[in-house]
């Protein structure tokens, strides 16, 4: 069963970059192996035997939930309890934070970009790359369920990639962001953009390291698109709304979204722009060179 | 549906502290989810029926323990319960608040025979 999102029986990670298709193939429980052609057929032996009868089992009324609990009284036998008071996620969290160390010692700054699908964070990095790469050293890290098309783009828009495809999974974490950059080597003194598999619910639990979170907004998606989902936007530093070069053609409010926004976490930053256009992407470039610094 | 990730990582953790106590089996479990926390809790306990399959987990009573948000005002101190994050305060109708409770992602204890 796939432990990233449980939607598929396969739980196969693919990191690669272009022209290198599927040369690391990683599986979730971090058995790694390496392929030098493109076959990889892993039969994954985790069979979960289903038998569809739980006909009572779910007694979601109650915040208890009974599993088929077989009371077996064992004469000699004691209860003991264990206090451990553990963050389910500490696993994730430690990770990132290897890599967050990492990132520091190099002077490495990581961004991590989320959004809905098609909300156009590969066109503004597209467009970022092509801009300042003469200023500022760039390297990304794309996520997607499938397909090498985005690190395609962005390694010919001149910025060296690699690309996680998580197969059914809907969220990036820790210990991917970890065996990509070991693929990517990233230069010190630079820029690691992070793109989130495109989904505004699930990458927001799961750090990487990042030292900022980006939630892109464009303004097709509708102005009230924060509270609908809160805990990307509570979660993000920084909110790109992009594609206001449509804006003349919508009946949108730009001010509405900021102020949804700014209710559900009133730290955040806005930049505006049209990553079709480049207009408003000033601000954003000047931005990234001070965190260059 | 990242509840699933969510119960294979509550699993994994009981898996290593039932070896750190010498023991294959739990007999229960008790965890602390927050409303805000972003996992919903009927996904979880459904994502946790197959997740804990041969596992030390197997026959373990999982309790939940829902926790309430509470947020407090920022400006005047008031603190409230909260189902979002967007709730002003009662108060003074700020929208500038800090969660207090609500966030919570724990295993608090395992009852093991020993």
């Amino acid at each position: 069963m796939c432990g990233t999102c449980g939607c598929g029986e396969d739980n196969s990670i693919r990191i690669s970059k272009p022209g290198k298709e599927n040369k690391l193939h990683h599986h979730h429980n971090n058995h790694n192996h390496t392929h030098d052609g493109n076959e990889h057929s892993h039969d994954h032996s985790h069979q979960h035997y289903h038998d569809h009868s739980h006909s009572n089992d779910h007694l979601s009324e109650t915040s208890e939930h009974a599993h088929d609990h077989h009371e077996h009284h064992h004469d000699h036998s004691h209860k003991t309890e264990i206090q451990l008071e553990l963050d389910i996620l500490q696993k994730n969290n430690l990770l990132a934070e290897r890599n967050k160390g990492y990132f520091e010692a190099k002077n490495i700054i990581a961004l991590n970009m989320v959004s809905s699908p098609g909300s156009g964070k590969t066109c503004i990095l597209e467009r970022t790359i092509k801009h300042l790469s003469k200023d500022i050293k760039l390297s990304i890290i794309e996520g997607d369920q499938q397909t090498m098309n985005d690190a395609n783009r962005i390694e010919s828009a001149g910025a060296p990639v690699v690309q996680i495809n998580t197969g059914s999974g809907c969220h990036l974490d820790a210990d991917m962001i970890n065996k990509a950059v070991k693929e990517l080597e990233p230069e010190n003194n630079s820029i690691l953009i992070i793109e989130n598999v495109g989904n505004l619910i699930c990458p927001s639990m799961f750090k990487l390291g990042e030292s900022k979170r980006i939630v892109i907004i464009s303004i097709t998606e509708g102005e009230d698109k924060p509270i609908k989902y809160p805990d990307m936007f509570r979660s993000s530093d920084i909110c790109i709304i992009n594609k206001t070069d449509l804006a003349p053609y919508l009946d949108i409010n730009i001010e509405k979204i900021k102020e949804y926004a700014l209710h559900v976490n009133h730290h955040l930053k806005f930049f505006e722009m049209s990553a079709k256009t480049g207009e408003g992407m000033d601000e954003w470039y000047e931005w990234l060179k001070k965190l260059n610094i | 549906m990242h509840e699933l990730s969510i119960a294979m990582n509550i699993v994994e953790i009981a898996n290593e502290e039932a070896e750190k106590a010498n023991v294959t089996l739990v007999r229960e479990i008790d965890l602390e989810v927050g409303t805000l926390s972003g996992v919903v809790i009927e996904a979880l306990e459904f994502a946790m029926d197959e997740a804990v399959k041969n596992s030390v987990l197997q026959n373990a009573k999982i309790k939940i323990r829902k926790v309430s948000a509470k947020a407090k005002c920022l400006k005047c101190s008031t603190e409230f319960p909260v189902e979002d994050y967007y709730t002003p305060c009662p108060e003074c109708n700020n929208f500038e608040t800090e969660l207090i409770n609500g966030k919570e992602l724990k295993i608090k204890s395992l009852v093991i025979d020993k």
